[in-house]
């Protein structure tokens, strides 16, 4: 920007040591030559730190579970018994758990921050931009543990009383339907722990899709309109083709925080060890619910290294939904430009 | 004024450091008995200057703190049996006893109007007892209006001495319940939502409607939870509170071991759900000087700290009953030399 030809620009608190030299220049330079290899060796250390921290936790994980895994192998992951006092563990329900309140979650949170990015972005009138932005953002810092009382104490007796009974009411009898909405409606259990889940990473996707939609260039968003596009068409063809990299890395943020909340979840999905139904409102568990509620008390030996074990679950999960986000970039990549 | 801050802050930590040294006394363990293990180890200071550090972490968690030696004494609330204890060189006594109580949320329906029995107990959490209108709930409960709901049990989902203490209990007056699901800090459930801690069970009885839950009994007291009355092994139905719990540690034999669950006990006062809660230290301590402590700490609040227990809901050890601890330490606790540590 600044004109920067003739040489460097003459900082205020440079030059009265500049003049000191008669005009020459300063005899040593201004940056020290080792602060350079410094800044490099600390740069490297910081990511190699990451990684060697990665590779730590795994071990420690896959060491601290060796006794179930030598005990259970792989069946550990589709078998639904948890059994403290006969000293037998499976892992499916928080398996099962974990999994379908994060795509509960993902199904409500997706669509509603995304409208909430375009409303900020292409609908919202000026003076309202800035406190709804700051509003979301607000919720993001909200702590999990009030989220979760709210859930349990608030949320889960309207959740029975308007959603819950009605739906029961109205799906009775109906196969498939029918059995997914069945038992006691309560307003505790997957659905509730998906809802509150759901509540909780829409700042952080919302946030993120707002920030990645602000970047598109405007001339491609003015051309688009200048075609006579509509504003539907202007964001579902220019604005997401052009942000989606930053629009998954949204989700995935919103899903890693969905998989490893613990606090909320807890509160409101019932920790029942139990796969009896199909059934969204029965009381269920989750990996990081029955990690927090068993630890402190799990006996050491195979119950410490069962809960262990859900806990490289967990670490799994959340590597092979980040590999999948990539792969479906390059996917995204690849079929860039060709005609749908 | 930075070299300022630095040295207030250096100063700050050397006192505080200074402290740490003299006298200071470690335990972990069980989270039922922290607040007045809390209350204990204030009035001690104030009285000795002595500090006691006590984490709650949980009774797993204080078992393994005490084998791996990182504390100075555990605290659980499930008694370990006297040849696990044996096998890692500990040694267990009581400090204080407290009951479970079963609390249920039915309108209409006032604290200690509704009796069980372990048996009924057991089925309503089997999932075999479904309703509050089932005949045989109606048949003990003559006269009370159960209403035709169903019955959402809650218990605890976290591991806890008062699950075990409860499983115990069924374990013990309903076989079908000891065949299916056992005794433990936790077990495989096979029915009920599980609230995290006494405070998330209750927070799920209050909210639910017709719903039953057990809590501790300090917690049910200062709650104003509806209890109910059970059956105890004399066959009479009694209401849950201090003299019940007492009555209960009185029946035990002390004298042999003191793995005692104070479930099902006999006579005609007892509240059938009692259970103390316990200190694990090792037989020849790395540290003999801070077991000493330790013990003189215990010895201290046998001795004053009845009416603080009171206060706070815990029903304090019987007299016989301490005597017999203080025997128990003069005889097992040691330093290397073989010389005891009580009293040091």
């Amino acid at each position: 920007m600044s004109a920067t030809f003739p040489a460097a620009p003459i900082l205020p608190g440079e030059s009265k040591i500049r003049a000191d030299m008669n005009g020459r220049p300063p005899a040593s330079r201004r940056v020290s030559p080792w602060a350079d290899a410094l800044f490099s060796a600390l740069a490297h250390g910081a990511a190699w730190l990451t990684l060697a921290l990665l590779a730590a936790i795994l071990v420690s994980l896959v060491v601290g579970a060796a006794p179930a895994i030598q005990a259970y192998g792989l069946s550990f992951l589709w078998t639904s018994e948890w059994d403290p006092v006969q000293n037998r563990y499976g892992g499916l329900v928080m398996i099962y758990g974990t999994l379908m309140t994060s795509f509960i979650a993902l199904l409500i949170a997706v669509p509603v921050s995304f409208g909430i990015a375009l409303f900020l972005t292409e609908l919202s009138p000026l003076w309202l931009k800035r406190p709804l932005g700051t509003a979301i953002e607000l919720l993001a810092a909200v702590p999990s543990i009030v989220y979760g009382m709210w859930g349990l104490l608030v949320f889960s007796p309207i959740l029975s009383r308007f959603v819950q009974q009605p739906l029961q009411s109205v799906f009775k009898g109906v196969p498939l339907l029918g059995s997914l909405f069945s038992g006691p409606p309560v307003g505790i259990g997957l659905l509730s722990a998906g809802i509150i889940l759901a509540i909780m990473i829409i700042p952080f996707i919302a946030s993120v899709m707002r920030d990645v939609f602000d970047v598109t260039p405007p001339m491609l968003k003015e051309s688009a309109y200048a075609l006579g596009s509509t504003t539907w068409e202007v964001v579902w063809k220019v604005v997401l083709p052009y942000t989606k990299t930053g629009v998954v890395g949204g989700v995935m943020l919103g899903l890693g925080r969905a998989i490893g909340e613990t606090m909320a979840v807890t509160f409101v999905i019932g920790n029942f060890n139990q796969l009896n139904s199909l059934s969204l409102f029965d009381a269920a568990n989750s990996i990081t619910s029955a990690l927090a509620n068993e630890f402190g008390e799990a006996a050491p030996g195979l119950h410490q290294a069962s809960l262990i074990y859900l806990g490289l679950v967990l670490f799994l999960i959340t590597f092979v939904v980040l590999s999948i986000s990539k792969i479906l970039l390059q996917q995204l990549k690849k079929r860039e430009g060709q005609v749908a | 004024m930075k070299t300022l801050l630095v040295a207030a802050s250096a100063a700050a930590s050397l006192g505080v450091g200074g402290v740490a040294v003299a006298q200071d006394m470690t335990g972990a363990g069980a989270t039922f008995p922290a607040p007045i293990y809390a209350k204990w180890a204030d009035a001690y200071h104030k009285a000795t200057g002595a500090r006691l550090n006590y984490q709650s972490v949980g009774s797993g968690a204080g078992m393994q703190q005490i084998r791996a030696k990182t504390v100075d004494f555990g605290a659980s609330d499930m008694p370990l049996a006297d040849d696990v204890l044996a096998k890692d060189g500990l040694v267990q006594f009581p400090t204080v006893i407290g009951g479970v109580v079963p609390v249920v949320n039915i309108k209409g329906i006032a604290p200690g109007q509704i009796k069980l029995t372990g048996q009924l107990l057991g089925d309503i959490y089997l999932g075999k007892i479904t309703k509050w209108n089932d005949p045989v709930l109606a048949a003990i409960n003559p006269g009370v209006p159960l209403p035709d709901e169903a019955i959402s049990p809650v218990r605890r989902a976290d591991g806890s001495g008062t699950s075990f203490i409860f499983t115990n209990y069924l374990s013990k007056t309903n076989p079908d319940w000891k065949a299916k699901v056992g005794e433990g800090t936790a077990v495989n459930w096979p029915t009920g939502a599980g609230g995290k801690g006494n405070e998330g069970v209750a927070a799920f009885v209050q909210r639910l409607p017709n719903s039953i839950g057990y809590v501790e009994y300090a917690y049910a007291k200062q709650n104003k939870m509806t209890h109910t009355l059970l059956k105890n092994k004399d066959g009479k139905f009694v209401p849950p509170d201090a003299d019940n719990f007492k009555a209960a540690a009185a029946g035990a034999d002390w004298s042999k071991s003191f793995f005692q669950v104070l479930t099902e006990q006999p006579g005609k006062d007892t509240w059938p759900i009692s259970g103390a809660t316990f200190i694990l230290m090792h037989r020849n301590p790395e540290k003999p000087a801070n077991t000493a402590n330790v013990l003189k700490f215990f010895d201290w609040a046998y001795a004053n700290g009845d009416k603080m227990a009171d206060d706070l809901e815990y029903v304090p050890l019987p007299a016989p009953v301490k005597d017999l601890v203080r025997k128990s330490w003069a005889a097992n606790i040691k330093d290397g030399s073989g010389k005891a540590l009580a009293g040091k």
